[in-house]
């Protein structure tokens, strides 16, 4: 043993020097714990954005693909739908789409990016059950309007944008998904250009 | 033969000492009321939660596909399960409703005033895990309340600018709520947040015997020793530890031991409560549909709403205010001040006299519409958010976060009565 003085600017160096060491261990043995909170792998793949080939669509045609295990609709609407659509306000229970069930850009009259392709996820927001499109015979459910989807469950009814009509079971519009247009015959569907 | 064996452990360790210092020794004010048996209520519910909890888990399956099964399994097939699940969930309610008089009760004497500060912080660290604890076991069920009560919830997260929407995606561990969401609450509700909430009530604990209880006349009981004999002083027949007579440089008056006095008390608060408490475990364990929700009844089912979700009584308050605002950030920041303002009350309140016997009528006035407030908001955050109920939240809301306001206001120079030089 020395019985030499103190040196406490030494001292306090090291034990500055010790306690960021150890700061910056404790920070990393954090990491895993953090991490291991992600989704996992299994849920990354389960979740992942499907895309959608519509170059063979044709006029008034449905084709469904599925996203996080539900069916997602993809329809390319005729002049004469869109058309329907602005016969049909007075009707809905929420025609300019007030309740959050979609994307911000697809809030608008056609509920879509771009008005023919019409992209919504086909699950009635009543129980869940995948509404049946209707594309000649909508007019038994609401006269006048000859296409629309129509759920056998429990009777609900959406026009061509996916907008309930007041009076049926269902609370709420169709969902619309996040999509994007990769290139002029491709969707993205599940990622857009915010989430991308 | 057993005073050896008492000898021969107290060598080893102070189990004696520490009795006397926290139990028998310890002096509490002669005036303990009502109020005060809400504190040791609280420990016995948190042991019926510990306790039945970890009989629940013996059961229990926490995935999305076996979780709502293996609670109905309880309920039916398991000997006295249906007791042990509901002794457990009416537990949770009991806990709020104890957990909240236990908080009235310091906020009318004072008891967070000066040197009751961390005493107090302590308390709301525990409020805030019970509340995040609640809130995780009512996940479990795995029923449509379940689900889309924490569907709610944790989309509360997501209000945050910026960081929001990957929050609430690491907060689920999916991109909804599933079943790797259920089992992280699963561990947390049965590991994690219990361990974090025994220490904090024993931190709770040692901080409370260290400045030593309040009491309804918001007076020490502790004073400095001058000498002077104190007239009629029922702490002259007791025996304190030395710890809190500092050596004679202390002297305590109108204190009796915590044990026989206040157990003997305490076990008369504990029978009227189990009375209660047993009332409503077999006659209505769903509490009307309160404790346990209709819509719970159901499996969680990610493709359908319930028509109207209200979370369980004792977040209505809180979520009241929350959808009073019309901005979501602003409701999730005002909903997030209603507690945090509890907290800051040893530093709003800047009165030197302690009980609401010896202040101000206002401030009883200002007490009262903090009570009503509460209760009004409680019950409208039940109700669906039509225009007339949304602007009595927002009334209320108001009044609410008007009670911290006013009372920092005044109570800089409020008109107190003359406070009593003994314990009445």
């Amino acid at each position: 043993m020395s019985n030499a003085p103190v040196d406490h600017g030494r001292r306090r160096f090291l034990t500055i020097a010790t306690s960021v060491v150890g700061g910056v261990g404790a920070i990393g043995a954090a990491v895993p714990f953090i991490a291991s909170w992600n989704p996992s792998e299994k849920a990354k793949q389960a979740g992942a954005a499907v895309t959608a080939d519509i170059s063979k669509l044709e006029d008034g045609q449905l084709i469904r693909v599925e996203w996080r295990g539900k069916p997602v609709w993809i329809v390319k609407r005729t002049p004469a739908m869109l058309e329907s659509l602005s016969k049909v306000v007075d009707k809905l229970r929420d025609p300019a789409s007030e309740e959050p069930q979609q994307p911000d850009y697809a809030k608008n009259d056609h509920r879509s990016k771009k008005p023919e392709i019409f992209v919504a996820v086909g699950i009635c927001t009543h129980l869940g059950c995948s509404p049946t499109y209707l594309m000649k015979d909508f007019d038994a459910q609401v006269e006048g309007i000859p296409s629309g989807f129509f759920c056998p469950c429990h009777g609900s009814t959406y026009d061509m944008a996916g907008r309930v009509f007041s009076g049926v079971p269902a609370p709420k519009n169709l969902m619309i998904p996040p999509y994007m247009f990769v290139d002029d015959t491709t969707i993205l569907i599940g990622e857009d250009e915010g989430t991308a | 033969m057993f005073k050896n064996f008492m000898s021969w452990i107290e060598y080893r360790m102070p189990f004696m000492e520490k009795m006397n210092l926290h139990v028998l020794q310890y002096p509490a004010p002669k005036n303990f009321n009502f109020w005060y048996f809400f504190g040791s209520l609280a420990m016995l519910v948190l042991v019926n939660q510990i306790l039945t909890g970890i009989w629940l888990t013996m059961n229990f399956v926490p995935t999305a596909e076996g979780a709502f099964a293996s609670v109905e399994y309880i309920m039916r097939d398991v000997d006295y399960g249906w007791l042990l699940r509901y002794m457990h969930s009416t537990g949770a309610s009991a806990f709020f409703v104890v957990v909240y008089l236990h908080m009235l009760r310091g906020m009318m004497y004072g008891s967070y005033q000066k040197p009751r500060e961390l005493l107090w912080i302590f308390g709301m660290l525990i409020f805030l895990v019970l509340m995040a604890e609640a809130f995780m076991g009512y996940l479990l069920p795995w029923g449509q309340m379940s689900f889309w009560g924490a569907q709610v919830i944790i989309s509360i997260f997501g209000v945050i600018p910026v960081i929001g929407d990957d929050l609430t995606l690491w907060i689920r561990g999916d991109y909804v709520i599933s079943g790797a969401t259920l089992n992280r609450f699963f561990a947390l509700h049965v590991i994690a947040l219990p361990l974090v909430l025994v220490v904090l009530v024993f931190l709770h604990i040692i901080a409370l015997h260290e400045v030593g209880s309040n009491n309804p006349d918001g007076i020490d009981v502790k004073r400095p020793n001058d000498g002077q004999k104190i007239e009629d002083n029922v702490s002259d027949k007791f025996t304190f530890h030395e710890y809190f007579t500092k050596g004679g440089k202390k002297i305590i008056v109108d204190a009796i031991p915590f044990h026989p006095y206040y157990t003997v008390k305490d076990i008369v608060g504990v029978v009227g409560f189990l009375f209660i408490f047993c009332w409503v475990i077999f006659f209505a364990p769903e509490g009307g549909g309160f404790f346990l929700e209709p819509p719970n009844f159901e499996p969680a089912n990610p493709m359908k709403t319930p028509d109207h979700i209200a979370p369980v009584w004792y977040f209505t308050p809180f979520y009241a205010i929350l959808r009073a605002v019309p901005d979501q950030l602003f409701g999730a920041i005002f909903m997030f001040l209603a507690i945090l303002f509890l907290a800051l009350l040893p530093w709003l309140d800047r009165c030197p006299v302690r009980s609401v016997r010896y202040r101000s009528t206002l401030h009883k006035l200002n007490l009262a519409n903090f009570v009503i407030s509460f209760v009004i908001l409680g019950i409208l955050g039940v109700l669906p958010a039509t225009p007339t109920y949304t602007l009595l939240a927002q009334i209320f809301s108001f009044t609410y976060f008007a009670y911290f306001g006013l009372l920092w206001f005044y109570s800089k120079n409020e008109k107190t009565k003359p406070l009593p030089v003994r314990l009445s």
